[in-house]
Order: structure tokens, then sequence, then C-alpha cells
């Protein structure tokens, strides 16, 4: 099986050629429909390589290869959803979610006339996220956790093949960020499709990807790759258990490594032993 | 009892204004009166009331051709500055191009425009709408242009990567979002067109609140003058609570329902 999204030795520069290397040399391929999480330490680039992905930015150097075709402007099939919730605050909850069917061909055409079963298809998204009820609140009328499950209904709702996800439980609690992993896995296993997660959060790479690529300091590339086998549904509990609690450790031992080669590098001391 | 404490405080807010207004016209009596201060100075309310009354008529007349004048210079200013404001806030090109232009015109006092218009555009109304129009675009087109680089590039992203165009992301986001901007920008601009038709008028009419004042001055009859005076600002606080009233039907998601956000007016 060829790969949905495939980047080959892809290196991103910002500014020309004095500017900031983001990127350097990256690879990384994904079956489709499955889910992948990219860690690492906090300036390596993620959402660079997202914007890559997406096509909203052209590499400086390499290939980028989605659904079977080179990536030279903003693909049309994606789904996106950020950290901050972006809701447009002159809308409803329920117009908010349906932005994407008024851009994405062939909902665009067919909104109008079908304007009712898709509003129905907006609703029963915003159902299995818990927010019935909300459809005709304005954005700032709810809460931040539930605004962030509006976004969510706002990637998911075209049936995007490829959803990139930067952080998006970033600013929630610990027990709203649970449970939307938990609506999360719900709706991949339920949909399938290919699922890009960049999050600071381990125990969330580890719960809801099949594959965690783990990105050294700045200029970020894939230093490690990790299957976690662990079956679905996995539920919170999963999470206690010892072979989950030791991948995590593993990754965290990666992070600090490379985050402490990145500051003796740039103290002027040699580079301690590299990893594997 | 808290409540009625409330009730009174939103009653007090609607009042002040009055009180503040008809106030300062007491004072403003009171100062002639004991001060002995002759009408050709500084007329009375009541003496400029009296000149209303006497001459109402023509007054009116006037005062329907300066509004005529400004609402017109004012209908071209939105449009034009609509325009400019979309060209200049989603073009870079543009605006560096159109930047500096824009800034020198701002410096220009119009009243130094009108002869010139007057030159092009003969006496009468034509010149007034037109130095309305160039005088109230310019807040206008600066709103909407600020309202557009507010939008957020994460939404940005969102659309693109949803295959949207350029014009798609402006009707979906960027006009939406500047509409609080441009609302806000109607009441500075306004205001602003009454200057601009007024000046015109003094210069080059035989019509107008403008040249009403310029007569009544000439032949030393200050109340009339102050009688033109009012009649401006009556007309200009009217039309300003007017769009005022539209701005909060339009963009009241802008202020969250409830408390207040102020949003930059431009000059
Ligand atoms: N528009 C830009 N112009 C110039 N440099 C940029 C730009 N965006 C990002 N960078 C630089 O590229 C590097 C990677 O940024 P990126 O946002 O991809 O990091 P990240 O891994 O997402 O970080 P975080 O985890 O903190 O979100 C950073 O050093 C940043 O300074
Ligand atoms: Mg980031």
């Amino acid at each position: 099986m060829t790969p949905f999204v495939e980047l080959d030795r892809v290196s991103l520069r910002y500014g020309g050629d004095g500017g900031t290397l983001a990127l350097d040399q990256t690879s990384l391929s994904l079956e489709q429909g499955e889910f992948a999480a990219v860690v690492g330490p906090s300036g390596c680039g993620k959402s660079s390589l997202m914007k890559l992905v997406t096509g909203l930015l052209p590499p400086t150097q390499g290939n980028i290869i989605v659904a079977g075709r080179e990536v030279g402007g903003p693909l049309k099939i994606v789904g996106m959803a950020f950290q901050n919730p972006t809701m447009l605050p002159w809308r409803t909850t329920l117009r908010n979610v349906m932005l994407p069917l008024e851009i994405v061909q062939p909902h665009r055409s067919r909104l109008r006339q079908e304007r009712a079963a898709y509003e129905a298809r907006a609703k029963d998204l915003l159902r299995t996220v818990g927010l019935n009820g909300f459809e005709q609140k304005h954005p700032w009328m709810l809460s931040g956790g539930m605004q962030q499950r509006a976004n969510l209904c706002r990637s998911l709702i075209h049936e995007p093949e490829l959803l990139m996800l930067d952080e998006p439980f970033g600013a929630l609690d610990a027990f709203t960020r649970e449970e939307l992993w938990q609506v999360m896995q719900d709706l991949w296993i339920e949909r399938k499709f290919t699922c890009i997660l960049v999050t600071h959060d381990l125990r969330e790479a580890a719960f809801l990807a099949d594959t965690i690529f783990v990105m050294s300091a700045r200029p970020g590339r894939i230093i490690a790759t990790h299957r976690v086998d662990l079956p679905r549904p996995r539920s919170l509990d999963d999470t206690y258990r010892p072979e989950f609690v030791s991948l995590v450790h593993a990754i965290r031992d990666q992070i600090s490594q490379v985050r402490s080669e990145a500051r003796a590098a740039e103290a002027g001391a040699p580079p301690v032993a590299k990893v594997a | 009892m808290a409540i009625s404490t409330r009730i009174t405080r939103r009653q007090m807010e609607m009042a002040i204004p009055w009180i503040v207004t008809i106030g300062i016209f007491v004072v403003w009596e009171l100062v002639v009166v004991i001060g002995n201060i002759q009408s050709f100075v500084l007329p009375s309310p009541s003496a400029i009331a009296q000149a209303f009354v006497q001459f109402r008529g023509p007054i009116m007349g006037h005062a329907m051709f300066t509004l005529v004048n400004t609402l017109s210079g004012f209908g071209l200013g939105i449009v034009f500055g609509l325009l400019l404001g979309v060209a200049i806030g989603s073009s870079r090109l543009v605006y560096n191009g159109l930047y500096p232009v824009l800034i020198g015109f701002n410096s220009i006092p119009k009243v130094a425009i009108a002869p010139i218009l007057v030159l092009w555009l003969g006496i009468g109304q034509a010149p007034a709408i037109a130095t309305a129009f160039l005088i109230c675009f310019f807040p206008i087109a600066v709103n909407v242009a600020t309202g557009l680089a507010t939008v957020e590039p994460e939404i940005e992203d969102v659309l693109r990567s949803l295959g949207a165009s350029k014009l798609d992301i402006l009707m979906k986001i960027g006009l939406p979002r500047s509409m609080p901007y441009f609302f806000a920008s109607l009441k500075v601009a306004i205001t602003l067109a009454f200057v601009g038709a007024v000046i015109s008028e003094t210069i080059a009419s035989n019509e107008g609140i403008g040249f009403l004042m310029l007569q009544a001055s000439s032949q030393f009859r200050i109340p009339l003058m102050f009688a033109g005076v009012v009649v401006i600002a009556v007309m200009g606080v009217v039309t300003y609570v007017f769009f005022a009233a539209i701005e909060r039907r339009m963009t009241g998601w802008a202020t969250r329902g409830q408390q207040g956000t102020q949003f930059a007016t431009g000059s």
C-alpha cells in the first residue's frame, strides 16, 4: 500500500537564505486512515510541518505527497483545528460548524437546496460532542471547552480525508481534555480519516495515536517513531497500564535528551551522545 | 432595594445628556444677562430662539439644502471609502502604493481644496457635495482596512485549506469582521461630512446654512448666525444618534451583547 501522506527529506527555512531553518530533512509517511501524533520540544517546527503538509507553505527543499499527488498549493480536502478555536463571533455555533460546507464542493452548490439535511448533519455532529442545545448560541456564550468541541465539529463537518490538529486540547483543563480524547477517538473509529495531531501532552499522543513521531529541537527532524499497539477503543484506565506508562516515559526521556542537547549546543559545548 | 437603585441609575444615564445640554444653555443665558453682554458679541439663547422662530422658513430651507448635500457626499463617501478600504486592506501592494498618497491627501485642510473645487464645479450644490465626500471617505476607508487587518491568520488558514478563494475569505470573514469598524467610522464620517458641506457653502453658494451664516454675519444679525450654528449642531447630533443606533443593531455581536467594546474610530 502506498502511503497517504509522505514527506521526503523536506526542509523549510523562513525568511530567505539567512533565515531560520525550521525543518531539516524531515521524512515521514502515513497510511490512509492512520492516526499520527507529532511531539517535540517547543519551537521545533511542528506547526510549520502542519502548514507544509496542508500546502499553506511551500517547502524550501524536498517533496510532499498527499493522496498520491505532490502538494503544490493549499489542499482542498483538509480539516484543521488549532489551539485557539477561532469561532466567528457573528455566527451562531451551528452556522460556525457549517462554514466549511459553504466553501467545499460539492456541498457548496447543494447547500441551498438541501439546507435542512445539512443542518441535521451538523446538529448530529454537535450532539456527538455533547453540544446539543447550543446550536443557536453564539460562540462567546460558550465556555472554552465547548468552543473547542465546536471547533472539532467544524473541522470534521465536510468529512475531510485528512484532519490536522495543532494542540487543539492545549488550553483545556485536564478533565475536559480527557473527555475530548474519548470524543476524538470515537469519531476516528467511526470515520477512519487520516489524522495528524500535534501535541505537547505525551499521554494524549499515546492515547490517541497509532504512530508517534518524536522531533528534535530546531531545526526539526524526526528522531524516533513509536508504534502504539494498544487495542481500540482505548479507555482512560488503559493510560495507567504498565506498557502505556513505559511508552510515555521512553518518549519523555527522548525529548528531554534532545532539549538538553540543544541547550548544550547553544552554550557552545560539544554535543552529548546522539539519540539513535 | 438594589433593583430600585439600579433603575434610578439607568434613568439617570438616560437623563444626563439632556440635563447637561439644558444646563449649558441656562448658564449661557445667565452669563449674557448678568454680564450684560451685547447681542452682537454673544447673543443669549433666548435671542437665538427668537431669531430662529422669526426666520424659521428660510432657515429650514437652507438646512434642507445643507442636509441633502451632506448626505449625498456622505453616501458617495461610504461607497468609495468601503471600496478603498477593502482594496488597501486586502492587498499589500495597493496598501504600499496608496499609503503615502492617502496620508498626504488627508493632511491637506479641506478648506484649502474647496476653492479649487469651486473652480472646477462652479458654485452651489456640486462643490458642497464634493467637499463633504472628500472629507468623509478617509476615516471609512481606514477603518474598513483596519478591520480587514484584524482577521486572525488561523481562521484564514482554516479556510484556505478548504480551498477557499480570496473572495470567499473576504466575504465570509473579512467583511463581517470589519463591520464594527465600518459602522463606528460612519458616526465620525457623518459629522465630518457636515463640516465639508458647510465650508463649501460659506465659500461659494447662494444657499445652505453656511451661506446663511455668512449673510447674517455680514449684516450683523448675530442671533440669526447663531441660530444657523445651532441648527447644524442639532442635525449633527441627530444623524450621529441615528448611525449609532444602526451600529448597535448591526454589530451587537462585537460588544458581546453587554459590555461596550470601543473600536478605533480613525481621524
Ligand atoms: N512566520 C514565521 N516567520 C519566521 N520564523 C518562523 C515563523 N513561524 C515559525 N517560525 C520559526 O520556526 C520555528 C518553528 O516554529 P513552529 O511554530 O513550527 O514551532 P512549533 O514546534 O509549532 O512550536 P510550539 O510547540 O511552541 O507551538 C521557530 O523557531 C519559529 O521561530
Ligand atoms: Mg506550534
